[in-house]
């Protein structure tokens, strides 16, 4: 068997586990989807009149705009659990097995990142569910429904990456956990939830450079119109700055991990 | 000599209360960091609502032009709900560590522990409140007079006391820490579907209905009434009489929960 073959099956396995592990435990798959299917029903049902505001783009419905809200506040948190879990495994000492074990140290990471994507996956099949049941329209059918799953997928794996970072080089899973609320922060002052046009400021100035904002308007713009060429781009360089930041972390973090012990 | 030593019942149920009490004082003192959550939370949401949300306030109905003072009640009541939720995950963490078992084979009833853990939520969930509040007072939020203080904070300090019968009600159901999800989106789900993002009329049909007879709603108007204008007695009994009744439906879980434990 080649080693590339080997190491897909190492990772396969590996994101098998960390899926399994998810839901096994409710704690660790209902920040994932509990907690944003609550959020998004109140928040559609409390700020709903807000599509009348002047400037507000036209939707369907409050619905329709706040999916791709929903969706990025799930695989933020996948991301979380994700990183999470790993510094559980971390503290548990099945990593350092893992590290004696004749595997790529790489695999180890992208086994809990592909377990991070599968959920991430799934919170945006689930958010597409809600929305098709309650009534919302995805304005680009099909190919922007896959756009949008692909963007959230992608996303979640990468935000997984600095949740795995930071796990690699704490190994508590009580500091990860404790990232909780900076997600909530870090979303808050994106256009995740709000066309940033009518945000108040500072929020308003943030999110218009806040990386989050750009991957939202990507999954969002072909739910509630055609799918744009630029907008698509700017989630995807996003995405990959998030990457990158994740993969420079990550190798930095395992470094000390190996040094530390 | 065994007569002059005797303390009345109600003594040795209060000094008990206050041990368990102090306890919970103890623990914020000596771990800090557990208490930053419960502060955290709340006070984020309240920036964020304010930051996505505020330009709700130009739509017609909104009793105020300021949303930080519409949601700043809201926010300090949510810390309550995230203070009483943990008292319950305290809770089953004393379970799981074996120390409730010690306190039930102690001569204590069994509505003083559990008045023990409730009236600690209480008290701490002030904490969070006060820090919202110096907060939104910050940003511009109205000052809602010392009356309308008053009343907000003794809310502030049922609605904690609500949310820790419920946490224990579940502590003491499951018998672990890992029903803390349902502690919390238990608390967070009642405390929003209410007009917590927005007056009666502007909510959507759905939650309309919901906030209608969610009893919560009547809590948040009366805690909301000095920062939106004035505090009168018909926009506070409702809330008192809410409140009543959620302690007496939830109270009485928790305590038949507390009762069947350890038998």
């Amino acid at each position: 068997m080649s080693a590339l073959a080997v190491n897909a099956r190492v990772v396969r396995a590996l994101g098998m586990r960390s899926i399994r592990q998810t839901f096994r435990r409710p704690q660790l798959i209902a920040p994932i989807v509990v907690f944003p299917t609550i959020l998004l029903a109140i928040q559609t049902g409390g700020a709903g009149g807000a599509v009348e505001l002047p400037g507000f783009p036209p939707v369907q419905s409050f619905l329709q705009f706040m999916l791709a809200g929903a969706m990025m506040q799930s695989l933020m948190l996948a991301g979380n659990s994700g990183g999470i879990a790993l510094a559980v495994d971390i503290e548990m000492g099945f990593t350092d097995r893992l590290f004696s074990a004749p595997i790529p140290r790489f695999a180890i990471v992208l086994g809990r990142l592909a377990g991070t994507a599968a959920l991430g996956l799934f919170g945006a099949l689930w958010f597409l569910a809600i929305g098709l049941i309650f009534g919302a329209e995805i304005e680009s059918g099909v190919p922007g429904a896959l756009l949008a799953i692909v963007l959230v997928t992608s996303a979640a794996m990468a935000v997984g990456g600095i949740g795995a970072a930071i796990a690699l080089r704490t190994g508590s899973a009580s500091v990860v956990q404790g990232l909780f609320p900076l997600v909530l922060v870090v979303l808050f002052i994106s256009s995740a939830f709000f066309p940033q046009e009518l945000m108040i400021e500072p929020a308003k100035t943030i999110a218009q450079y806040n990386p989050l904002s750009f991957i939202a308007e990507g999954v969002r713009e072909p739910m509630i119109s055609e799918i744009d060429a630029a907008d698509t781009l700017y989630a995807v360089l996003a995405i990959l700055g998030i990457v990158v930041l994740g993969l420079v972390l990550s190798a930095r973090a395992l470094r000390h991990r190996l040094r530390v012990g | 000599m065994e007569a002059a030593l005797a303390i009345p019942a109600w003594r040795a149920n209060l000094a008990t209360i206050g041990a368990l009490m102090a306890r919970a004082k103890n623990e914020l003192i000596r771990v800090p960091g557990a208490a930053i959550p419960g502060v955290l939370a709340p006070t984020i949401f309240f920036l964020g609502l304010n930051g996505v949300f505020g330009a709700l306030t130009q739509l017609n109905g909104f009793s105020t032009g300021s949303y930080e003072s519409f949601i700043v009640p809201v926010s300090m009541l949510q810390g309550a709900g995230f203070t009483g939720a943990a008292a319950g995950v305290n809770l089953a963490r004393d379970i799981e560590q074996g120390w409730l078992d010690r306190l039930l084979v102690s001569p204590a009833p069994r509505w003083v522990l559990l008045m023990g853990t409730v009236l600690a939520a209480s008290a701490r969930a002030l904490i969070p409140a006060s820090f919202v509040l110096a907060i939104a007072l910050a940003l511009g939020a109205g000052w809602p007079g010392l009356d309308g203080l008053a009343v907000t904070f003794f809310m502030v300090a049922a609605m904690a006391a609500v949310a820790a019968c419920w946490g224990s009600f579940l502590a003491l159901r499951f018998k672990s820490q890992s029903a803390a999800p349902l502690m919390q989106a238990g608390m967070m789900a009642l405390i929003l579907t209410t007009t917590a993002y927005a007056p009666l009329a502007l909510l959507q049909g759905w939650l309309q209905d919901i906030a209608r007879v969610n009893p919560v709603t009547d809590v948040i108007e009366a805690a909301r009434q000095g920062f939106v204008g004035g505090v009168t007695w018909a926009d506070t009994w409702p809330g008192l009489l809410a409140l009543a009744g959620l302690l007496a439906v939830l109270g009485t879980l928790a305590l038949r929960e507390m009762r069947r434990t350890g038998r």
